[in-house]
Order: structure tokens, then sequence, then C-alpha cells
């Protein structure tokens, strides 16, 4: 059994070695409260918790996760404060859930607490299957304590013995990074009974997803540790009274456990001064798609997305137009170019008809069709979609077979009605998160791209070229006659003379654009249409 | 499905199997680790395997299928050692990918998303690979084939037979 | 257990605070639309058409799975509430194949009867429809996958009988459907032809296939006995067409009663004029046989009249 002493003795003990390897590596600055950070424009404009030891320290060594006062908050707590205060704490630090819906963690907790039950459960969702999201990811496998700190707090807190971690199947090095991190955690006593002498029992055991987006959400990630179809379950009862086995459970996503060490080693007015005044805190982003700088970004909650997306992102690629950025994944929205000043916190984002999300934020300029990006998110829908209820199974498909019609030129003036009608019903009428916000995509791109859904059914051309259907290839008079497009051709449709103009016959094109690319860079005679 | 299970060459699995079943048959919702394992252990969820855990764990058949339905990661079917893709993209079907597929198919004698017997090969026909300059292609696991035409099919198969 | 007071449709109810609106709604004769919800199985808020409005909430809420509060007022028809309705109800009708000509399930199928009620029809488009997939392998359930509304019921109402558990979801999704086993038919799998699934099917997915052709659910007339097989008196309706007996009908089982294949075939014995033909599942295959086997009897009834004989013989003696 470890105790207070010892863990001080191996962070004085590590601390320096620490240091002394970041110094070598030469990567991090050390400031003089001792927080580590990393180099570099990128992070200079980011404000990181959650991610703060990711890239710093090694995930496999538990010594030096001690060394950055790894585990002191859960001493700390465990030593100086009854399981009220700690959900005092959380309620009073305002941390809300990152996983997306944004419901205060303390709040939460408290409910679990103040049920009466012989077993309950403390559950990490590392579920993470937003497309482009990972966040999560690069937390279990940087900063694996963290989370499981973070969970033993909570834990102690609502009087939880036994904790789980659903990780997708898809992250391998996430769950041995985290199988490493239990054992470590085991062997010191800083996971098991007794912890740290104080007569609090804590396990934490693995359970992997096997390939289904719905269980990130909390019913059907239930459904799934407990050996069952991963469907939702209707809320006749909250989880937080009857979830795992019936019993009182809590789940928190991974940025949100990796959150509550901090909050515990800093104190909640330092938690507070950061973010807003309703979204404490920081929140990160993985920053993908068409933007020079994509990777993580922690920024506080109430960073503009101009800032995100510019300062720290650096605009768009090779000077591209900004058209929108998207997030909160298949449960998010577009948000158009004029909105870029929005702050980023769960209410704002809610309002211009977007969700935080999990973290996503997906960046898209001029070539990219917001038609086909909402039928892309649907798409997505529709294959994860569980089937239970019937919104969802039957709705979302309906809307993806009209996505189809559209984006292949076949849309008709009643498509866009059809659309928001069915959006309407399955936001309505669905049974769990993931319905209530499939057609969040399809809203928000007709909501401020409309113009692009309309010029796909009435002109049948696609503004950002990027509908196969709908653009056509075309060969200028620039065409040198050197027949390059034409040997190209996969079915034969180019003709024309030696040394003259060819010619594309639209009626035979698949449009698979190999002439464009056989064309010679300098002459570029094909365009697309 | 033509797969005959053969028990004598998975017997060494087989008991890998059975012994993480007699060592968590106590887990609570042993059921999801139980086909993780297995998937792991075969490479696809034999049904003898299924019948297997049914009996051990006492879980009825019906709803280990639905589990095993459930999640994408699950496959009833082996993959085999080399895995052709044919390419069905539009300038791939234009030029013929559909008659090479048959001529694949009658080659190996199975149907496109299945395996031999002899777990030598899968089929799986993709959407656009994106060389459709080279159509019609297939891939054999890393390997590209271009421009092919059905006459090509038995030697190239044959490569793959002579090097296991 | 307090009594609460709620209004629904401008009706005042007092019912039990553990009564969900569905069923307070019932009790002053609101009828609220539902294909997934059986008071005798677990609630799952599937089908979505009890949906309603409750007054300072934006959402609607299934009313199948939302306990009554004091004080509620509750819209069961409501211009939202009926339009989403009508939504859902469309939905299913487009996977839905249109057969309510001949479907053995006319006129007490409930999807008809709500498309009735909402007026919608089928309609013509070229997206994807369910799977033909017809599970001819049995003398005692037709099972018709493509018009299936993947309600659960027929899984649930199996699983409750713990030796049965034979039908379950299969994929995911709009891919969805109702397999049994490890997608086996009804003649491979080890269903015991008991129709506990068949009771409750809402639609014409699992229907009684010794009543196929022989009835329409407005023809002849019925009446209700209990099995005399054993002590559980599961409930079987007597369907007379003409002033014959022509069918005998599962109902739907109620406080455990488990339904089984020998009982009814017990009471078709008993009660039909001119029975068809048993059949036996025997290693996994359906076979014709005699009803004393049918019925297990085989054997005895050489033995009564054996020991009737001899009773006789003592008696003269």
């Amino acid at each position: 059994m470890i105790t207070i002493e010892e863990l001080k003795r191996i962070k004085e003990e590590q601390r320096p070695i620490l240091e002394k390897r970041l110094i070598e590596q030469g990567n991090v600055n050390i400031n003089e409260d001792g927080s580590i950070v990393l180099n570099g424009d990128y992070y200079k404009k980011q404000v990181r918790i959650a991610l703060k030891n990711c890239g710093i320290i090694d995930p496999n060594n538990i010594k030096e996760y001690i060394a950055v006062d790894g585990y002191f908050a859960l001493a700390n707590c465990l030593i100086n404060k009854k399981a009220k205060d700690i959900i005092e704490d959380m309620k009073a630090s305002g941390l809300r859930g990152r996983g997306g819906a944004g419901f205060p963690t303390g709040r939460k907790w408290e409910t679990a607490f103040l049920y009466d039950a012989d077993q309950k459960y403390m559950i990490c969702n590392a579920d993470e299957g937003d497309p482009g999201a990972f966040m999560d990811r690069s937390i279990l496998e940087n900063d694996p304590h963290s989370v499981l700190e973070g969970m033993a707090i909570g834990g102690y807190s609502i009087g939880a013995d036994k904790g789980f971690i659903y990780v997708r199947a898809e992250y391998p090095l996430a769950v041995r990074r985290l199988r490493a991190a239990i054992d470590q955690a085991k062997e010191l006593g800083l996971l098991g009974n007794n912890i740290l002498g104080t007569g609090f029992n804590f396990d934490i055991e693995l359970r992997l997803g096997s390939g289904a987006f719905v269980c990130g959400e909390g019913t059907a990630l239930i459904e799934s540790i407990e050996g069952k179809r991963g469907m939702p379950r209707t809320k006749i009862y909250r989880t937080a009274h009857k979830g795992l086995w019936e019993k009182p459970t809590i789940i928190n996503n991974v940025e949100t456990f990796a959150n509550v060490p901090v909050i515990f080693q800093k104190g909640v007015d330092w938690f507070r001064s950061i973010g807003t005044e309703k979204s404490p805190g920081t929140k990160v982003f993985a920053l993908v798609g068409k933007v020079e700088n994509a990777g993580l970004v922690e920024v506080p909650m109430g960073t503009t997305l101009r800032e995100i997306v510019f300062d720290i992102g650096g605009g768009t690629q090779n000077g591209k137009e900004f058209k929108s950025v998207q997030t909160g994944g298949p449960s998010g929205g577009c948000i158009p170019a004029n909105l870029i000043d929005t702050s980023v916190d769960f209410e704002s984002l809610d309002k211009i008809g977007s969700i935080m999300g999990s973290g996503g934020m997906v960046v898209m300029d001029e070539n990219t069709c917001m038609v086909d990006i909402a039928r892309y998110f649907l798409d997505f829908t529709v294959d994860e979609s569980c089937g239970k209820c019937v919104p969802c199974r039957e709705g979302t498909k309906r809307m993806l077979e009209t996505l189809d019609k559209i984006v292949s030129g076949k849309g008709e003036e009643e498509d866009i009605e059809k659309l928001e009608s069915l959006s309407e019903t399955i936001t309505l009428g669905s049974l769990c998160g993931l319905g209530q916000t499939a057609a969040n995509p399809v809203i928000t791109t007709l909501k401020y791209f409309r113009d692009e859904y309309e010029a796909h059914i009435q002109d049948k051309k696609c503004p950002a070229g990027a509908c196969v259907d709908l653009v056509e290839y075309f060969i200028t008079d620039k065409c040198i006659g050197c027949g390059a497009c034409a040997r190209a051709c996969p079915v034969d449709c180019i003709s024309g003379a030696k040394k003259e103009l060819h010619v594309i016959d639209q009626d035979r094109c698949i449009k698979c654009g190999a002439c464009m690319e056989a064309c010679p860079p300098k002459i570029s005679a094909v365009i697309k249409r | 499905m033509e797969f005959v299970f053969d028990r004598e060459k998975n017997k060494e699995k087989i008991e890998e199997l059975e012994f993480f079943i007699a060592e968590n048959k106590d887990m609570p919702g042993i059921l999801m680790p139980a086909l993780q394992e297995t998937q792991r252990i075969f490479g696809y969820l034999p049904l003898e395997m299924l019948q297997v855990i049914s009996r051990r764990l006492s879980i009825p058949m019906s709803e280990i299928y639905g589990v095993a339905t459930f999640y994408s990661q699950f496959s009833f079917i082996p993959k085999g050692e080399n895995i052709i893709s044919v390419c069905l993209g539009t300038a791939c079907y234009v030029k013929g990918a559909q008659k090479i597929l048959e001529e694949i198919e009658d080659q190996l004698n199975i149907k496109a998303g299945n395996t031999t017997p002899d777990l030598l090969f899968s089929i799986d026909s993709t959407r656009c690979i994106g060389d459709c300059s080279l159509a019609p292609v297939i891939l054999i696991n890393e390997d590209v084939y271009p421009r092919l035409k059905t006459d090509d099919i038995k030697g190239i198969l044959d490569k793959y037979r002579k090097e296991v | 257990m307090s009594d609460v007071r709620l209004m629904i449709d401008g009706q005042e109810v007092v019912v039990s605070s553990e009564t969900s609106i569905l069923e307070a709604a019932k009790q002053i004769g609101i009828e609220i639309p539902a294909l997934c919800y059986d008071p005798n199985l677990e609630i799952e808020a599937a089908c979505r058409l009890c949906l309603v409005e409750i007054e300072g909430s934006n959402k609607l809420q299934t009313s199948c799975s939302t306990r009554v509060k004091e004080g509620m007022v509750v819209h069961t028809q409501s211009e939202k509430v009926v339009k989403t309705r009508k939504d859902i109800l469309q939905l299913l009708l487009d996977s839905h194949p249109n057969d309510c000509l001949t479907c053995q399930k006319a006129g007490e199928c409930l999807l008809q009867k709500y498309a009735y009620d909402y007026d919608l029809k089928f309609r013509v488009h070229d997206g994807a429809m369910r799977p033909q997939l017809l599970d001819t392998s049995s003398p005692y359930i037709l099972k018709d996958n493509a018009k299936c509304i993947l309600c659960g019921k027929c899984v649930k109402t199996c699983a409750q009988v713990s030796d049965r558990q034979v039908l379950t979801f299969a994929e995911r999704g709009y891919e969805t459907y109702i397999a049994l086993d490890a997608n086996q038919t009804l003649e491979t799998s080890s269903c015991v032809s008991c129709n506990r699934c068949v009771t409750v099917c809402p639609v014409g997915a699992l229907v009684d296939k010794r009543a196929l052709g022989k009835l329409r659910s407005w023809d002849g007339s019925s009446r209700v006995i209990n099995c005399k097989r054993c002590d559980y008196g599961c409930e079987f309706e007597i369907v007379s067409k003409d002033k014959k007996n022509i069918a005998v009908l599962a109902k739907p089982p109620t406080n455990g009663r488990p339904l089984c294949l020998k009982g009814r075939l017990n009471t078709e014995l008993e009660y039909i004029d001119e029975p068809e033909v048993p059949y036996r599942k025997i290693s996994g295959k359906f076979e014709e046989t005699t009803w004393s086997k049918a019925l297990s009897l085989d054997g005895l009834l050489e033995k009564f009249e054996k020991m009737d004989s001899l009773k006789g013989k003592t008696r003269e003696e």
C-alpha cells in the first residue's frame, strides 16, 4: 500500500529526471510555476488543461505522471474531502460534460450520490466515433492516468467502487496504454483496494466496442457492456438511478474525466477563471479538413471560430476561399463564413443550429459542396442507426435517398420541402440523441446554403464542382492536339485529329477526370465546369 | 456457407477459446469479450464456436447471433490469405469489370464477398479506387493489376497459388 | 404510490403515480396509437407512434414510457403530434408491401387501422423496401419479413419463456430483421411453434399458417375457450364459419401462460370438425404425423382400450 509520503517521494525523485529528459528533447518550456508547455506558435495560443500532459510525459511510466502532480488530486480528495464536498466543488467549478450535450458534471454526480445502492458504477465513455475526431484518443494514448485519476475521484464522490472504460476497438494503442496504466496504478496501490490507506476501493476494467457508433450513446453503451446489442434504452429511469445492471451509473467522456484532477489540483476559482460564465474551462477540438494547420487545439470556451480556424489553424489551404466550418460531427451543423465570429460555447453554437459535440471541427472551402457534405453525414448515420426506432431507421434512409437524388442531378422541386419535413419528424420523434440530431447537417445546410441545393435541383449544377454527376469536363481551345487525353480516356469518348482541338462526347463521358490528369500541366486545356 | 470447420486443424485455437471462457465465465456481460476473443483467435466467428459459447455460457444462439450481427467488426466469413478487390467504379464497370469479376468468381468457384474453402482467396467488390485510367483494375492485397482482360485472370491467380 | 391528477385532451383523470400517460388516457376512453406497446411486455418506446405533447416541454414524449405527474397537461392530438405521427406511419408504409387485399391480417392489422385513422396511403417510390424473405418452412407459422415493422414484440414474448428465446433482432439500421437462432428457418430452428409471436404481431409478418386462406378477421364467429391440456389453461379462439368450427387460434399469452403446440393441437382435435393433418418437428424437419403421436398419446389409446376392457371383464366376473 502506497502512502502520501511515498507518493511525494516518487514525485521528488522523478521530477528532475523528467525535466532533464524534456530539456534534452528541447521542445518544451518549463514555467516558473512548474507547468510544462510545448513550444511553438501553434501551442502559444492554446490553453491546455485536458491535453496538458500530452506530448510531455511518457504515458507508459506512471512515475512521470506523478512527477507532474499526478494522483495528488485523488490523494487530496480521499484524505481531506468528504464525498459531498467533492460534489459541491464539481458543481461550483461549472464543468460541463465534454462528450457533446454539456450537462453539468457536478449535478450528474450528485444524482447518483443521492441514490442509496449496494453497488454503483463509474463509466468512462471512450467510444469516440465522430468522423475526424480524435481528441479522446490523444488523451487515452498520451495521458491515460489523468482519466483513471478522474474516474477514481468521481467514484469516491458517488460511492462507486467499480469503473469501466468502454473503448472503441479501432483504438488498439489506446487499449494497450490503458491496460498498462491500470496495471501500474494497481501495482502502486493507486487503484484497487484501500487506496492510500483510506479504505476506499476502486477498480477499473476495460471493455471494448466492436464497431457501432451508437454505443457512444450512454444507454446503448450500457447495453453493450452488459453484452447486448447496443440499442439505446427508453428513458423511464435515469442511468444515475438505474443504469448498468440496474445500478446507479455515471457516464462521462474521456475529456471530462481528464479535466477533473486539474480542477482539484488548481482549484475551482482557477478553473472558473478560464472560459465563459456558463461554460467554464477549455474545449479540445480536432481541427481537420481544408485547413493549413490541422491538429488538436485546446482553447478556452468562448474563443471565436475565427481564432481557431485562422489564428491557430492558419486558415484554408492554398488560399482557397473559406466557406464553412462543421462542428459536432454527424450530430452537428455547418456554420457559414458570416458566422465565423461566433464564440465557441454550448449556448452560442446551439443558437446557430450546430452543437459543441465532442469536438470535431471540419473546415470547408469553396470546393466543398454543402449538399454533398450533408449527404456524407447522412450516409454515416444511416450506416450507424441501430434500427430500433422508426423515425431514425426509416427516416434517415429516406433522407439519404433524397440527397442522393439531388447530388446526382435528379432532384425535384419538392425535395427540399420533403427534407425539411422529414428533418422535423426525425428530430422530434427519435428515441435517442443519434436520431434526434441526425438531421442537423441537413437542417443547417438548408438554412445557410439553400442556394446550393437550389442550384443542384433547378440548374442541375454543383456550384462547388464536387458532385461528379453534375460536372462536365470540357476541352478549351488551349488544346494542342497531343492526344494524351484521348489515350487516357477509359471509355474512348474523346476524339480529334492530331494537332487539332479535341472534343469530349458528353453523353459517353463517365467523368472520371483521367483526361484532366493526362493533359500536360503547361497546357491545362481540360477544365471541369 | 461452404466452409467446413476443421476441428482437428483448429484444435489449439478451440482450446484457447475454451480456456478464455472457463477463466471468465462469471464475468458479467461476458458475451462481447467472448465474441471479440473468438474473432481474434479465428479471424471470424465460426458457427461451431458460437455453439460452444452458447453451451458454456448458457446464452441462447438467437442472442449471440443478434449481438454478433449488430457490431460491424464481427464477421461470419473468414478472410482469405489473399484479398482480391475488384473495382466496380464507373470506369472499370464500363470497361468490363463485371466480366472480370465473374471470371474470378468462376475460377475460384465462390461469389464476391466470400472466401474459398481453402482460405486462400477472398473476393471483394469495391467502389472506385481512383485508378480510372487503368480500368479495369483489380487489387490483390497491395498489388495493382491494370487493364485486365478475362484471359489474364488465371495466370494472375496462379501466381498467388504458387507462392503458398 | 399516490394518486395524481392530470389533464388529457381537456379531460381530467386521476390515476396512480405509477401509471403511464398511455394507460391513463385509456382509462378515460382516449386511445393513443401504438405498435410496439403491450402491457404484458417490457416497454421499448421504439415505434414512436404514441408520442404526445406535454405542456411545458418542447419535445414530444412517448406516452407508453412516460409516467403521469401531478398537474400534467397532455395533448394527444395536437397539430405537432398528428403531423409527426402521420410521418412515422408513412415511413412504415413506404417500406411495407401493398398487399392488404390478400393479407391474412387484413381487418385486424394495426398498421392498416392507423393508416385508415390518419388517412394515409401507400405511395409509389423508387427507394428501398424490405427484401422479400418469406419463411414458408413451417406448417404452423408463416413469417414474412417484408411486412415486418420491427416492433420487437415477437422477440420479447418469445424470450419470456426461458427455454425458448428463439427470436432475435439481427443486423442493424434499415437492414434489421427478425431472425431465428443463428439465422435458421422456422423448420431448422429451435422454434416450438407455440405461436406466441403470432399472437402479438401487429401486422401480417407472422401469421397462423393453418388458418391461411380459411378465414378473414371479419368472417364467421368465434368464442374463447381455455385449453384443457394442462393447468395453465391458455386461451384459444375457436373460429366457426358456416356452422363448422374451422380454426383454433392462440390468444395472446397473459399471466405467465406459456402457450404450446400440443395444447393447440389438442384443442384443434377437440373442437375442429375436420382438422388438418398434424406435423411434428423431428431433428429439424417437419413431418406429417398421427394425432396420437402429435399429442404424445401413442400407445396410450391401446392401453385405454385394454384397461377398459379388462375392467369390463372383472366386472363380468
